[in-house]
């Protein structure tokens, strides 16, 4: 079953080359995003392209870092849980660029709009939540704070599971009338889940 | 006719129309696929990425010149015409704003029939030369302020809606008139499909009070730019009403219709919460979901642009427009 090659790959290096794939892969757009924006070409309004393109490629990274632990178990590749925090950071990355568009270019740095829209617009309360929680997220993945907190750690982190929920919710939320890409992304999320049931299910006995 | 602009509505000079580096979105997101990981990490579900990447442009649609006197108004900073033609509601042909572009270029305009009935003493109809013909044209450079709290200034060809409900001689019970859009589900693949359209119930409806109507800024639109109308803004005539958000300037109108009762419009009916009969723009009404008090102006300038500019009642059209609505409560009426 497994490939012949792999035996001549150490694991260490599997890791070491897919984490160069990672930061090739979610670095390259977002460079290639912002030359294009700051250079309008990107359509009529960059702005709206730029929020879209991050927020999307926000819940695309956080999706992504949900699956691997299913595909890890499932396909015996141990070594993919290595790449789960560079993942779960490029999402929180993607989600910080996508926080600083609306703030820098959509209302231009016009705080009382900002905080204004933070507390009036539902879906955009429940889009600073869940960037607020993947900040905790973030901090705590430093090598260091992760050993302190121990058995705690875990327990932060499955935040993770309410973070999706959160951002399946902005999305859906945020469009004006056609609801069926927000409802592909319910479906994937809620089949992510579906898959943690047992752990869930421990929790509540 | 000379539109006085207030000082709040100029931008800074740092909005200068380059055009050459300009590109459509279309063609950037393309660029974009070519680096691979981009389709991965974004837009994997939306159209962009379904389009394909290596299919060659669709012929565009022809567009002719067209005679009219001209707006002088040098105030207002103009929206390039490619941003006006590529950035686009027009949800027969799909939801994305790109979408009307990409997917209209081959609808046909000619034949046209724009037929007027209802309460009146000359019902009669319009032939697609008539359009352009049966009046003369006049450039009105207006703010468009859409309900989404973006806005651009387009140089709109036209004639007042005026002229053309005066030839139809309305009869004294003739309070509102009802407009149409054209219903072809072959033509316009929103229709055709509720996902591609939005879950809109078409055709496109849309309404006004009859002196609404009859007001001097009300425009039939048949051109803009010098040219007549592509299809993603409309053609071959659409209405402009500039003091009231975009969604009230209905396009590719083939139904005029003066009545004795308020006409039904389709994003009322979609979520009448949101969106009023009147839709007037007012920045201290807000929008469920954002808030109408600013609004991003499209020009040139890239991600920089600082475009943020004050929203002004009636879209800074009062002057012309306050005095239609003397007695009504426009908080209730949104
Ligand atoms: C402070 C936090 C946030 C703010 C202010 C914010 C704001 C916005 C805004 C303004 C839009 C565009 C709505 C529209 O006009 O169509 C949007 C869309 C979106 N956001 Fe956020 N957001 C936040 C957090 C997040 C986070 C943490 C994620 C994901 C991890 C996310 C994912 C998305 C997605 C997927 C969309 C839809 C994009 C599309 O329609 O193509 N957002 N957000």
């Amino acid at each position: 079953m497994v490939p012949k090659l792999n035996f001549y790959i150490k694991v260490k290096d599997k890791v070491l080359w897919l984490k160069l794939v990672i930061h090739v892969s979610a670095l390259i757009p977002l460079v290639n995003l912002y030359f294009k924006a700051f250079n309008d070409q990107l359509g009529a309004d960059p702005v709206e392209a730029v929020i879209h393109f991050t927020g999307i490629g926000a819940f695309n990274l956080l999706l992504i870092t949900l699956m691997i632990t299913p595909i890890a178990k499932r396909f015996k590749l141990g070594y993919l849980l290595k790449t789960r925090r560079l993942m779960g950071l490029y999402a929180f990355c993607y989600g910080l660029f996508h926080l600083f568009n609306f703030l820098a270019f959509e209302v231009q740095f016009d705080f009382y709009l900002f905080f204004s829209e933070i507390f009036e617009r539902p879906y955009i309360t429940v889009g600073l939540v869940a960037l607020l929680l993947l900040v905790v997220l973030a901090v705590t993945s430093i090598s260091v704070i992760k050993r302190k907190m121990g058995r705690r750690w875990q327990q932060l982190h499955n935040f993770n599971y309410l973070i999706v929920l959160l951002v399946a919710i902005h999305f859906y939320w945020s469009v004006k009338s056609d609801v069926t890409e927000p409802i592909i992304y319910w479906v994937i999320t809620l089949f992510l889940l579906r898959l943690r049931i047992d752990k869930f299910k421990s929790w509540f006995n | 006719m000379l539109i006085k602009i207030s000082k709040s509505n100029q931008l800074n000079e740092n909005s200068v129309t380059d055009e050459n580096i300009y590109h459509s979105r279309r063609k950037a997101i393309k660029q974009m696929g070519f680096m691979g990981a981009g389709a991965l990490l974004a837009s994997s579900f939306s159209n962009q990425a379904q389009a394909g990447f290596f299919d060659d442009e669709p012929e565009t649609f022809k567009t002719t010149k067209l005679n009219f006197t001209s707006d002088n108004n040098k105030e207002l900073i103009k929206t390039p015409e490619k941003k006006i033609i590529s950035h686009n509601n027009f949800y027969e042909f799909g939801t994305n704003k790109t979408d009307p572009q990409e997917k209209a270029q081959q609808f046909n305009t000619n034949p046209w029939q724009l037929t007027l009935s209802g309460e009146c003493d000359n019902p009669h109809t319009l032939d697609y030369d008539d359009l352009t013909k049966a009046f003369p044209l006049e450039e009105r450079i207006y703010r468009m302020r859409c309900v989404e709290a973006w806005s651009m200034v387009i140089p709109w060809i036209g004639f007042p809606l005026a002229s053309l409900i005066k030839k139809a001689a309305p009869n004294s019970k003739a309070k509102y008139v009802a407009f149409e859009t054209l219903y072809d589900p072959k033509q316009m693949p929103g229709q055709a499909s509720r996902r591609v359209g939005g879950g809109v119930k078409y055709p496109y409806v849309e309404g006004l009070r009859i002196d609404e109507a009859m007001n001097p800024l009300t425009l039939m639109s048949v051109g803009l730019y010098g040219k007549t109308l592509p299809p993603q803004n409309g053609a071959p005539i659409r209405l402009v009403v500039p003091w009231k958000y975009g969604f009230k300037s209905i396009k590719s109108i083939v139904g005029i219709k003066f009545l004795t009762h308020q006409p039904p419009t389709t994003w009322n009916i979609l979520a009448p919460k949101e969106y009023g009969f009147y839709a007037n723009v007012n920045p201290e009404v807000s929008h469920p979901r954002w808030s109408q008090a600013s609004e991003r102006r499209i020009t040139t300038g890239g991600l920089f642009a600082r475009n943020r500019i004050a929203t002004l009642p009636f879209n800074g059209y009062g002057e012309e427009v306050a005095s239609l609505y003397k007695n009504l409560n426009l908080k209730n009426h949104f």
